[in-house]
């Protein structure tokens, strides 16, 4: 009897009970139906991402692929102190141009940023690395007016 | 020179990557804590006098529980990932473990008292309203109109527990916010295990001034009188908090002070330069000296009402900057100094970016307007209460 009546006068309390059940109930069918299949097997990701990545176009030519066609500019830069800096380091991505070649024809690198990004007086860099504080060094000047980027000496 | 850098500043550090919105987060969390606990003191330590403040207490934390993780979201890039978050957890992060933290309070916690605690008041306008208010209603009933005293005394009890279990969820909340900070051993401007007790306390803080002055400004609104032994009773628990509150805070500083440990002489100008404004004159100065002034001036002396309530409203205005000025003080500072100990950067906070000051604006009303929806929905004045 007592036992009845305090089923019915917590009764009530099942409900958001249940809510919640249902709620956690519709969490796990969710969780379970979009969490890619064999999700963990190589670590806590997807194993399709590996497949995934690899299917992307490949954006980086490499420079080997540049000096093959750009002889002239490979031998200038060689002679320099930008040897180790890497074509596509300063022109970006051109895989696409070295497909093919006229029909993708890049532009050219935008000189008043693409200097700066390397050179800019930076107390963090290396003391050896070749640095100045570029509003005063070239008074607004394009850097390529004094310098020329593939061999920067002067 | 990259502008707004002085000194050594590794390439990676002259940026700050959590913005203005992550000041927001641990801030809302803290006002959600706060005014959970002030309620908790009528309902489990039977402090009669907050009795007026119980229910709008609850439904102002839940007001900014939902708006909690917005910041958040908008912070991140992509918002639609963070459900991942959920669906598979990364046990060793401590931010997939906020969201499953999050969501028991929410659920297990605040909406199961709240519902408790109007059940009452639901089933009542179940059955006097019409249209699609009485739907609402119905719905928020769960089909339950079980209003027998026996019934409610189990309601009740009920209740109490779930409010038992609620205090140490809400400090689990908040505390776990100052963890994810304190638990940054990479950062010595976060890096104490002090920071959970400290966010914790200054989120009581926060909370319990939020209430205080949502309440009069409620009152006022609704011009009804408003209870000034309640108000009193609440402006003396600030008051405790608070003291508490500042002696952590300063019990950390001293500690650093002391301790000047590597970090020590890189921190300490960098309060001295970039942070004098916001931390020294902000945040101890007029948002916790100034209140704690206020406030402990009404522990002694008695004043007139008017005077009261004009210092309780000054000392809570100026306690909430005080508490944004320190969630700001941790999340900003601790990403202005290199690592290196010999560099500092700035942040300028946009205006209308997607983390400028627009959008935390916005952000930080919703939470308000929110509150007004439940108030509309569940009001929680007293006069309900003797029908
Ligand atoms: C298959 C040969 C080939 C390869 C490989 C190649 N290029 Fe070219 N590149 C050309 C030709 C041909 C042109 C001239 C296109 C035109 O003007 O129609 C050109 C034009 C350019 C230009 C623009 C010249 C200008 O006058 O503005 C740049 C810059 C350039 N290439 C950079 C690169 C870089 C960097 C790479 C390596 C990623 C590269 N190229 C790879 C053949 C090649
Ligand atoms: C330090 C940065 C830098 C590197 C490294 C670099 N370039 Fe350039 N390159 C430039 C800039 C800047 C221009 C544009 C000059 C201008 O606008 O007058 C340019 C122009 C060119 C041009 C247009 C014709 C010319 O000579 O002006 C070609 C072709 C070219 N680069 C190819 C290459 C290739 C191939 C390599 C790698 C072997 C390379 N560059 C490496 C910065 C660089
Ligand atoms: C990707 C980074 C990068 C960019 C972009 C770059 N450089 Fe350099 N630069 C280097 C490196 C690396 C060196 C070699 C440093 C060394 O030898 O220690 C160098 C060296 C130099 C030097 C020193 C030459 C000497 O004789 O000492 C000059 C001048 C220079 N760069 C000018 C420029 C100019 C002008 C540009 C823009 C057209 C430019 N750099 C763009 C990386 C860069
Ligand atoms: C008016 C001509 C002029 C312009 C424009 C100019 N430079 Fe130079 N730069 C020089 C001369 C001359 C030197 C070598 C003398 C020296 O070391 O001071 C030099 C040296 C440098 C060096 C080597 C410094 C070192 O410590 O070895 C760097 C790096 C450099 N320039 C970068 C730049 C960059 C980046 C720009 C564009 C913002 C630029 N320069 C524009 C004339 C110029």
């Amino acid at each position: 009897m007592v036992l009845r009546r305090f089923l019915r006068d917590s009764g009530h309390l099942v409900r958001p009970a249940i809510v919640l059940l249902a709620a956690m109930g519709l969490f796990l069918v969710v969780r379970s139906a979009v969490i890619p299949k064999a999700f963990g097997q190589y670590g806590h990701y997807r194993p399709g991402a590996l497949d995934a990545i690899r299917a992307r176009p490949i954006s980086f030519a490499g420079q080997d692929t540049c000096v093959a066609c750009h002889d002239e500019q490979a031998k200038v830069r060689a002679a320099g102190k930008h040897a180790h800096v890497a074509c596509e380091a300063c022109h970006g991505p051109l895989a696409k141009h070295a497909d093919d070649p006229t029909a993708n024809v890049p532009k050219r690198p935008e000189v008043a940023n693409l200097c700066r990004r390397c050179h800019e007086k930076d107390a963090a860099k290396p003391q050896g690395f070749p640095q100045v504080a570029t509003v005063e060094h070239s008074a607004g000047m394009a850097c390529n007016s004094c310098h020329q980027p593939h061999n920067p000496h002067l | 020179m990259i502008p707004g850098v002085d000194g050594f500043m590794y390439p990676n550090e002259v940026e700050l990557q959590w913005s203005l919105l992550i000041v927001l987060y641990p801030y809302i969390t803290g006002l959600v804590a706060g005014a959970f606990i002030l309620a908790s003191l009528e309902r489990v330590f039977k402090v009669e006098a907050v009795r007026p403040t119980y229910r709008l207490a609850l439904l102002t934390a839940l007001a900014f529980l939902l708006v909690a993780p917005l910041p958040l979201q908008l912070h991140l890039g992509h918002p639609e990932r963070s459900i991942e978050m959920y669906l598979t957890p990364h046990r060793s992060s401590a931010m997939a473990m906020f969201g499953f933290v999050y969501l028991w309070y929410l659920t297990v916690v605040l909406l199961l008292e709240i519902w408790l605690e109007f059940r009452a008041d639901i089933v009542r306008m179940a059955q006097t309203t019409k249209g699609l208010t009485r739907l609402v209603y119905k719905a928020l009933t769960l089909g339950s109109e079980n209003l027998s005293p026996a019934a409610r005394r189990i309601d009740d009890k009920v209740g109490y527990a779930v409010t038992v279990i609620g205090i140490p969820s809400a400090f689990l909340l908040h505390g776990y916010v100052g963890f994810i900070f304190g638990s940054i051993k990479a950062n010595p401007w976060w890096s104490s295990p002090l920071m959970p007790i400290v966010f914790l306390f200054s989120a009581m803080v926060s909370g319990i001034a939020t209430v205080l002055l949502l309440y009069m400004a409620s009152m006022k609104v609704k011009k009804m009188a408003i209870d000034m032994r309640c108000l009193d009773t609440i402006a003396k628990y600030l008051f405790y908090t608070f003291v508490i509150d500042f002696t952590l805070e300063m019990l950390d500083l001293i500690h650093r002070t002391y301790e000047a440990d590597e970090s020590f002489r890189s921190l300490d100008f960098m309060v001295h330069t970039r942070l004098w404004g916001s931390q020294v004159i902000l945040q101890i100065l007029l948002g916790t000296l100034v209140p704690l002034v206020l406030l402990a001036a009404n522990q002694l002396w008695t004043f007139s009402e008017a005077k009261r309530r004009a210092m309780y409203v000054i000392a809570c205005g100026l306690t909430l900057v005080g508490i944004f000025a320190m969630r700001w003080n941790v999340v900003i500072g601790g990403q202005l100094f290199s690592k290196s100990f010999l560099g500092y950067t700035t942040y300028k906070v946009e205006f209308a970016a997607r983390e400028g000051l627009l959008a935390a604006s916005a952000l930080m009303l919703l939470p308000f307007v929110i509150f007004i929806v439940l108030v509309k929905l569940l009001p929680p004045w007293p006069e309900r209460e003797t029908t």
